[in-house]
């Protein structure tokens, strides 16, 4: 129907086309290869896709990464513990609390340090805090993505009050260095405590903002819904971690299933991807997230629904953690300069992005022998190109703006 | 199944081919020998016992005084919820295994079949460690023989920047490396 309508309204240019042939599929067009990046808007930093297109359709997708690649591990072989916590920050820029905080852990358990729970509480805080702020910043690009220029504005409003948080406990609003192995650099704000209350009240209604806005945009839906579905088989195959993997239905958390840190002393919920008329669990007294017609387990709009659910959950577990507050130390008594014993450790985190791992060799001596970043955009991004296949051009920034990219860590 | 357990399935079922197994400390693991390396891994993914679906992460290492590079596979077996659907998958049990390989001609078969993931961690290895893992599915033939495609460096990079032995170059493609390096005069 489509093609004949093309002919009508166009009858000079295509007047030597056979339009029976054209509906018979018997007519040669030609393939072309496209760059896409490393410069292109919508793929979120410098990422190039190489396109194998046939007029609108996108036969096959190679990406082409390391236009950000700084050598971190490198440099982890060369650096102090805690001189490597402000190249994590470095990472995936968009979290770098989550960041330290993975690697703190990580030095933590390899040298066997006990943080006091005071420093255990802040950090929660924080990890979560910054997980509200990483999901802000993915959303209002995906919008943007999608062509709607509002709900960014929305959104990087809202992070603003999460950064000027950051900001009075750290003095950085993007790379904080905050979270050190031991405990965190300084104790919190006299008036920390109110102002993150207050933040929370006034953030609690904004995610149902978002969803009038751009969940339920009926041409949202249209071009999300049902695009980029991704099966859980090929998502644990793949190595996906965070709401990729969380969208094809697999309910896997490591703040659940692993119960990292002080994680099992709070109460809250991890959504997962259902079909259309599902109804996602948020906290009590929230407005319900019910998926609407068309969309699929395991699509685009499930993954960029999720990030919303979670923001959700995530103030839920910043109040928690607020309430129960103990006093006492902001950081354990650790030495100066860190002796790694001669072990190895790998330690992955959940991050907003997925689950950010650290293999660490220790020789012995305070600088370790191996440094590997297990990145979650990495492993994400490595299942474009079986998943962008046979799809149109247009759905290739709704994929890719759904998997949640930062290139910083993917190149590292 | 306990780590101790998984190890003597394993030495059962393979021999020789574990070369070592630790069950003790942070990271428990065996290492493989490297030519039946594809059979063991199939068998970790395919056996029920085992079970591991999702390998997390390949980290090469470079052991210069063993003189021997290594690729260390960290997996894990996640299992889904018994009964009801709605619960939380969990974590069955984690294992590491490593491969060693000699350090001049450094070959490991590649595990990309088995595990998709694997395929871009192995070009990252061959990439900054120089280890070639033998039937990569994306392969390129150059005059350093078949090897995986480099991933984050760019194609014509010299050398592997995570040896031990590596010096940075004097310069990439007219481009000074180091800031010691006089910019009044041409680069070589």
């Amino acid at each position: 129907m489509s093609t004949r309508r093309t002919l009508q309204s166009a009858p000079d240019l295509l007047a030597d086309l056979d339009a029976e042939a054209m509906d018979q599929g018997k007519l040669q067009t030609e393939e072309m290869l496209i760059n896409m990046g490393p410069q292109h808007p919508s793929t979120h930093g410098v990422l190039r896709l190489v396109l194998r297109t046939d007029g609108e359709m996108v036969l096959e997708t190679t990406p082409h990464i390391g236009y950000l690649h700084r050598c971190a591990e490198k440099i982890g072989e060369s650096v102090a513990p805690y001189q490597y916590v402000p190249y994590t920050d470095r990472l995936d820029y968009l979290s770098a609390m989550n960041n330290n905080h993975a690697w703190s852990l990580t030095i933590e358990k390899l040298c066997g340090i006990q943080v006091p729970e005071r420093a255990s509480t802040i950090r929660i805080i924080m990890a979560e805090l910054n997980r509200i702020a990483s999901h802000l910043v993915s959303l209002g690009t995906y919008g943007l993505d999608m062509g709607a220029f509002t709900p960014f504005l929305y959104t990087f409003r809202e992070r603003e009050y999460i950064l000027d948080l950051f900001e009075a406990v750290c003095g950085a609003r993007l790379t904080y260095s905050y979270i050190t192995p031991g405990g965190v650099t300084d104790d919190l704000t006299e008036d920390f405590v109110d102002r993150c209350r207050a933040f929370l009240d006034y953030f609690v209604p904004k995610p149902a903002e978002y969803n009038q806005l751009l969940s339920y945009n009926h041409i949202f839906i249209e071009r999300t819904a049902g695009v980029g579905v991704i099966s859980p088989r090929d998502a644990i195959a793949w190595g996906l971690t965070g709401t990729c993997l969380r969208a094809t239905g697999v309910k896997w958390d490591l703040r659940k299933c692993l119960a990292y840190d002080i994680y099992d002393r709070f109460e809250f919920e991890v959504p997962v991807g259902l079909p259309e008329g599902g109804v996602m669990p948020v906290p009590p007294g929230m407005p319900p997230v019910v998926v609407p017609a068309g969309v699929v387990v395991g699509d685009s709009w499930t993954r960029y629904a999720l990030r919303i659910v979670e923001m959700y959950w995530s103030a839920h577990i910043v109040r928690q953690a607020l309430d129960r507050l103990p006093a006492g130390e902001y950081r354990a008594k650790v030495p100066r300069t860190l002796k790694l014993p001669e072990a190895e450790i790998y330690f992955e985190a959940e991050n907003p992005r997925g689950q950010l791992g650290f293999y660490v060799v220790g020789n012995g001596t305070s600088i370790p022998s191996r440094v590997k970043v297990r990145g979650p955009c990495f492993n994400n991004l490595s299942i474009v190109s079986h998943v962008c296949r046979d799809c149109l051009l247009a759905d290739i920034p709704a994929i890719v703006g759904s998997i949640d990219i930062v290139l910083g860590e993917v190149d590292r | 199944m306990s780590v101790e357990e998984i190890g003597s399935v394993l030495s059962e079922r393979f021999g020789d081919a574990i070369i070592e197994f630790v069950a003790a400390g942070l990271h428990p693991h065996a290492v493989v020998a490297a030519g039946r390396w594809h059979e063991v891994a199939t068998f970790l993914r395919d056996d029920p016992r085992m079970g591991f679906n999702m390998l997390r992460s390949v980290s090469g290492v470079d052991r210069q005084a063993q003189n021997e590079l290594e690729a260390v596979y960290d997996l894990i077996a996640m299992a889904p919820p018994e009964g009801s659907r709605e619960g939380f998958w969990a974590a069955r049990h984690a294992l590491a295994v490593k491969v060693r390989t000699e350090r001049a001609n450094p070959h490991i078969p590649s595990v990309a079949d088995v595990w998709p993931t694997a395929d871009w961690h192995e070009r990252e290895a061959y990439d900054l460690l120089g280890i070639v893992f033998d039937g990569h599915p994306d392969p390129v033939e150059d005059e350093a023989g078949r090897h995986p495609r480099r991933i984050l460096c760019p194609d014509d990079w010299q050398g592997h920047a995570l040896r031990k032995d590596y010096v940075f170059p004097e310069a990439y493609g007219g481009i000074p490396g180091r800031s010691e390096i006089d910019a009044s005069k041409p680069v070589k």
